[in-house]
């Protein structure tokens, strides 16, 4: 079992990692907070998961230090440092059962085993797979391996959860609903849980906080709604969600989509912007209008399909209107 | 033809000339040999009768489980080494090892068992240096001995052991290794509960070719044997050549085919053999 006295709160200090020339993670500073869900997310290439495999110790930090509750760890081996693991692909035993796969944490520390079998039948209740205990991993769908991987890791309390892309391998719609389980355990463990995914709609749904990376550096940390509402620069602005970039007076800003609205003719007087109607795409909840704007822009709405739309055709003149807050100024640069 | 098409699938037509060849090339002499030893020189089982006759064949048979066990034992312990250190060193390295062991597996087995005939001989390469740099007094007895037929059949073997070993390291995930660190398992707890398990099919392959490769071996008991190491294989090409009992040489022959079988048999109670040559486990 983890020290009690442990809590989950990591400190990454000016950390970086050099592959011979390529620098993979660069100079990178951040505070993760006991209990939180934090994701690091990034398109590929963006370091996200050098950095968690420098956490689990299983790659050397080149430069800097990390820090659990403030005692360096840099130089503690992955075996000794008590984190949890939900791997890419699972990696789960293919020879042991469901079981001694979960149990395989309290067994290697030599706990007694009807101390084992406890823990293990409430990892198994928290994951509800009580019932696949004594089978092979080779014998569970894809969405029961990855609960067993998540009772393996929790299995002997650890005071960090480490998640590399849990929900990859999953088809889209088990992946929403594993979401909803995943944001669960968390609430129900309290463990801090560090997040590694380049999906966008992961990261919203789930997270407290999200740090979005790029070659290597963080572009902006904060609460999903701090990021969707106020994206520093144009990369978070287009990475989380979709964005339109207008350029007024040598600024830029982003704006939304769904943040517009689109009035039928050329005569009213808020208007920001005047176009014309390119291409109108029905997705079921909304639609998405492409306009073409006076100025050469192309600007993207989303509409509400509740609203009577039957005057928004292709080629019909519209004005483009947002309220102030709607359009956020970013750093350029 | 229309009925005996409805009966026989034409798919048979096509394969039926392969299959008329492993009848005439493969089954067929065994069933002979098979045939042989329960007819030559007189039908019965007084081929077989002779086993319990007399301890000279029951000491030929227990030479030889005995030198292929050792056999067995040391060349998949060096096999399962030499395949961990080619998967796990760089890629360059192993391209080396790799070179190497492909070349002795391509030298002809005369060749090699001559090879250590000059390097363990009395006055050979190995002798002269232990009394040069003053280890040994006597120049040890490598040859004419178990001693001499076992390094030789080690050395034989040790590429056989190792490609399937390598087989099965390669496709192992490195990650299940890491999960198993991150759990908190030392290297030699990783090593003892994943690693070994999971290589497990390719270490019975192994273990299988080797063994079962070592009961017919020849040239090397009879050269670095000198004649003092009498084993089954040796002892039916006599049977054969010299005193022509070929009664006899079929029921040993016949006795190694069952003990083979035998093992499969024992050894499919204990895993699905199908992984262990190659199929998936499921």
């Amino acid at each position: 079992m983890a020290d009690p006295t442990q809590t989950g709160s990591l400190q990454i200090r000016n950390v970086s990692k050099f592959f011979g020339q390529f620098r993979a993670v660069n100079d990178i500073c951040l505070d993760i907070r006991n209990g939180e869900f934090l994701t690091l997310l990034g398109p590929s290439g963006s370091g996200k998961t050098t950095l968690l495999m420098m956490i689990a110790g299983f790659l050397d930090i080149s430069k800097g230090e990390i820090a659990l509750d403030g005692a360096s760890i840099s130089d503690v081996p992955a075996e000794k440092r008590n984190f949890g693991m939900v791997f890419q692909g699972y990696a789960l035993f293919p020879h042991m059962t469901v079981r001694d796969n979960v149990g395989y944490a309290l067994s290697v520390r030599k706990r007694p085993a009807d101390e084992i079998r406890n823990r293990v039948d409430e990892m198994l209740e928290l994951v509800q797979l009580q019932e696949f205990a004594d089978r092979k991993p080779g014998q569970l769908s894809g969405g029961q391996q990855q609960r067993v991987a998540l009772a393996r890791a929790l299995c002997f309390a650890p005071p960090v959860l480490l998640l590399d892309e849990p929900l990859g391998a999953l088809d889209k719609k088990l992946r929403v609903e594993v979401q909803e389980q995943l944001k669960d355990i968390h609430r129900r463990v309290g463990t801090t849980f560090i997040y590694v995914t380049h999906d966008q709609e992961e990261a919203l749904s789930m997270s407290d906080r999200i740090v979005i990376m790029r070659d290597g550096a963080i572009e902006q940390v904060g609460t999903p709604k701090e990021l969707y509402e106020r994206p520093i620069n144009q990369f978070t602005a287009s990475f989380l969600g979709k964005s339109n970039f207008i350029h007024q007076q040598g600024k830029v800003f982003a704006l939304r989509p769904e943040k517009i609205d689109l009035m039928p003719g050329n005569e009213n007087t808020e208007a920001r912007m005047r176009g014309a109607i390119r291409s109108i795409t029905y997705f079921g909840s909304m639609q998405r209008i492409i306009v073409d704007t006076d100025e050469g822009d192309e600007i993207e709405v989303d509409i509400d399909v509740w609203r009577n739309a039957s005057d928004l055709t292709e080629g019909v003149r519209v004005d483009l209107l947002w309220k102030d807050s709607a359009a956020v100024e970013l750093q350029t640069g | 033809m229309q009925a005996l098409n409805r009966h026989i699938h034409t798919g048979w037509l096509i394969i039926a000339p392969l299959l008329l060849m492993v009848v005439a090339l493969y089954l067929g002499p065994i069933l002979n040999i098979l045939w042989l030893s329960v007819t030559d020189p007189e039908p019965g089982f007084g081929n077989y009768a002779k086993l319990t006759e007399g301890d000279a064949l029951i000491r030929i048979v227990w030479t030889t489980v005995r030198i292929c066990i050792i056999t067995t034992v040391f060349s998949v312990i060096f096999g399962y080494s030499i395949a961990y250190a080619m998967v796990h060193c760089h890629q360059r390295q192993k391209t080396y090892m790799l070179t190497l062991l492909l070349v002795s597996f391509w030298i002809s087995i005369l060749v090699r068992t001559f090879a250590w005939l000059m390097l363990l001989g009395r006055k050979g390469l190995v002798n002269v240096t232990l009394e040069d740099i003053g280890l040994v007094a006597e120049p040890i007895a490598f040859m004419r001995n178990e001693l001499g037929v076992l390094i030789g059949m080690v050395h034989y073997m040790i590429p056989y052991a190792v490609l399937p070993l390598l087989v099965s390291m390669q496709s192992i995930d490195q990650r299940v290794m890491d999960a198993s660190r991150n759990l908190g398992a030392s290297g030699s707890q990783t090593f003892w509960r994943v690693y070994l398990p999971m290589t497990m099919p390719g270490l019975v392959a192994s273990t299988l070719l080797v063994f079962i490769l070592s009961l017919g071996f020849y040239v090397t008991p009879a050269v670095l044997g000198g004649g003092k190491v009498l084993m089954v294989a040796e002892y039916i090409s006599v049977q054969l050549l010299v005193t022509l009992k070929w009664g006899t040489a079929a029921m040993l022959a016949a006795i190694m085919l069952f003990g083979v079988l035998a093992m499969l048999w024992i050894m499919s109670r204990f895993m699905k053999l199908s992984t262990v040559f190659g199929g998936a486990a499921r």
